[in-house]
């Protein structure tokens, strides 16, 4: 009897842990100017360029890849159990259309803002995240508002009024990219496709200690989510409080979604792929397939971010291209081998 | 005399269609009472009012306590629910589909221990799907996916096990099987077992106590004999049939005779 146990969990997630901190490594070392290790671990706290680019250039910046990535495979995971679709994604509960809608917004009419309480506290901190963060907050209300009947969410209508909400909010973003000026339009763009960028230690931290916090949320219902997908009923009766999960599971995701696209627009194809491609190697038992998803989630963004460095240097590419462009053959390819056996339900 | 299950003047509907209207039925420990009504004449609901998954109107006890007093937790540990067919969305193998009649008992973080493994052991070789063990939930056929929601149900280790139907998608020969399986369970184990049925040949054959619902009421409770006879079944189905003993084992058999019906209805 092959079923969940102490050992495959230290295993599989002790294995990609190590992964991560390889990738951490690689990817601050990898990029467009050469880094002399040894030089910058000597001058860590001085003003030596190779410390500079590495310590304070690339390794917050890697940082930030994987709290994004991570958060984004473990909130398409608990949503793909919650709505039962392989489909959804973070993009589908249209918090993230409401926070790019913010952030555009934040843009267009108060670029140079800064928060005053910034610079110590939280890093450089401008208006246009707040922003992107109160557009993603008020969405949130207004999308759980409408999937609301007789007291209690129902994923069917979370799904349709995500979805549809989106489609109405890009409709809103592509008409103010028709009546702003070229250069705004260019700032427009990081919304619509998604880039990391380097942040101060604080800020990281900061959304990092938020991503993780919301991460153990959701992971605290992993096993409710296990007998989710068996029908709201079935797991009515193996003593769920359904609708409570439900709740929980739509606040915790759409409260990541919304920080993390405030943070680095709406990077796709990781909250889709991630979950699938995690169910096919470790099984769909949600108590070990949150955390290795987190952490597969962030060594995919890791490395497809430093991948946006190098192609083109010195330009970048928008990071969600690559997460497309290699993520996509490859989940093909394990769809061919694995599917077969796994998904044909 | 303690009933483990009673209810009293039940009613429900599903917004305005009244579907139960003041069922009373009470159910002993140990007992195996088969649920028998036409399509839509609420079987399925009542088993979701037990389990509490719908909220009805009027008295619904389990021990003697109203059953909406109790949380999910408790009353998963109470009643164990077999549904009439059952889909997953995700690749889970049976094993790991049985483990989540154990859910109720261990933490959200909390993997299963040895007691959870033994118990789902126990009830997959009760239903004979050890050997499904690390198949996937969708490979199975019909019958051996029933089996293992049967085991899964038993892992659960509840007193009172609630079946909706469970062979309406089987074949005679895996019919067979899982009243047999009922029946022993029943026997061996002293398992409640209260079942929304729709073969009335089965339901007589298996079960000591059949009630029948119509109207939204029980219109008969009681043996195959009270409760199958030719009047009952014209006018509950609508459909005319003719009782027959077997002449060896004296038990009921329902022969289906639809010129019946329509010949009473012109005369």
């Amino acid at each position: 009897m092959n079923v969940l146990n102490r050992r495959k969990m230290i295993e599989v997630n002790g294995i990609l842990f190590l992964l991560l901190v390889v990738t951490v490594a690689a990817c601050a070392l990898i990029g467009p100017v050469r880094i002399d290790l040894y030089r910058a671990l000597q001058n860590i706290f001085s003003a030596d360029p190779n410390a500079e680019i590495l310590f304070r250039a690339r390794l917050p910046r890697v940082l930030l890849g994987i709290a994004i990535g991570g958060g984004m495979a473990a909130c398409g995971v608990v949503l793909q159990a919650m709505l039962g679709n392989p489909l959804a994604c973070p993009q589908m509960l249209g918090v993230s259309g409401g926070a790019s809608l913010g952030g555009i917004l934040g843009l267009i009419f108060f670029p140079h803002w800064l928060v005053p309480i910034g610079g110590s506290l939280i890093g450089e901190i401008s208006w246009v995240p707040l922003a992107a963060f109160v557009g993603a907050l008020v969405s949130m209300f207004l999308v759980y508002r409408f999937s609301l009947f007789h007291g209690r969410l129902h994923p069917y209508h979370l799904l349709l009024s995500g979805v549809i909400f989106n489609s109405f909010v890009a409709a809103l973003i592509m008409f103010l990219n028709s009546i702003v000026d070229f250069y705004q339009a260019q700032g427009l763009l990081f919304w619509l496709m998604g880039s990391l960028s380097t942040r101060a230690y604080p800020t990281v931290g900061f959304i990092f200690a938020y991503i993780l916090l919301g991460f153990f949320w959701l992971w605290a219902k992993g096993l409710p989510l296990n007998l989710i997908t068996l029908g709201e009923e079935a797991a009515m009766q193996l003593g769920v409080e359904v609708a409570s999960v439900q709740r929980q599971i739509f606040i915790a995701s759409s409260l990541m979604i919304g920080a993390m696209v405030s943070v680095s627009g709406m990077i796709g194809f990781v909250g889709l792929m991630i979950p699938h491609v995690m169910r096919l190697i470790v099984g769909s038992d949600h108590r070990l397939l949150l955390p290795a998803s987190f952490l597969a989630g962030g060594i995919f963004l890791a490395w497809a971010d430093t991948l946006a460095r190098v192609l083109l240097a010195p330009a970048e590419l928008p990071v969600g291209i690559v997460t497309a462009f290699f993520g996509g053959p490859f989940f093909l390819f394990l769809l061919y081998r694995e599917g077969g056996k796994k998904l044909a339900l | 005399m303690n009933p483990a299950l009673q209810i009293k003047n039940l009613v429900f509907a599903y917004n305005d269609r009244p579907v139960l209207d003041g069922v009373s039925l009470s159910v002993e420990k140990g007992e195996m009472v088969g649920v028998l009504g036409p399509n839509g004449s609420g079987k399925t609901t009542l088993l979701k009012i037990f389990s509490a998954v719908l909220t009805g109107g009027g008295e619904a006890k389990l021990n003697g306590r109203n059953i909406q007093d109790y949380s999910r937790r408790e009353l998963s540990r109470l009643f164990a629910a077999v549904p009439q067919e059952s889909r997953v969305h995700f690749p889970f193998t049976v094993a790991e589909i049985v483990l989540m009649g154990r859910a109720s008992r261990h933490g959200p973080f909390g993997l299963e221990g040895k007691r959870d493994l033994i118990a789902a052991r126990d009830s997959m070789e009760a239903t004979e799907t050890l050997s499904l063990a690390d198949r996937y939930l969708h490979e199975l056929s019909g019958g051996e996916k029933q089996r293992v929601m049967i085991a899964r149900a038993l892992a659960q280790e509840a007193e009172i096990l609630l079946l909706d139907e469970p062979a309406a998608f089987l074949d005679l020969k895996h019919q067979v099987r899982v009243f047999e399986l009922m029946r022993r369970l029943n026997r061996e184990r002293g398992l409640t077992i209260v079942a929304a049925l729709h073969d009335l040949n089965l339901a007589a054959l298996f079960f000591p106590r059949l009630a029948l619902l119509g109207g939204g009421k029980i219109v008969r409770d009681g043996t195959a004999t009270d409760v199958l006879t030719e009047e009952t079944i014209r006018e509950v189905y609508g459909v005319g049939v003719r009782i027959h003993h077997d002449p060896v084992d004296g038990r009921l058999q329902v022969f289906i005779r639809p010129e019946i019906a329509f010949a009473k209805s012109l005369g």
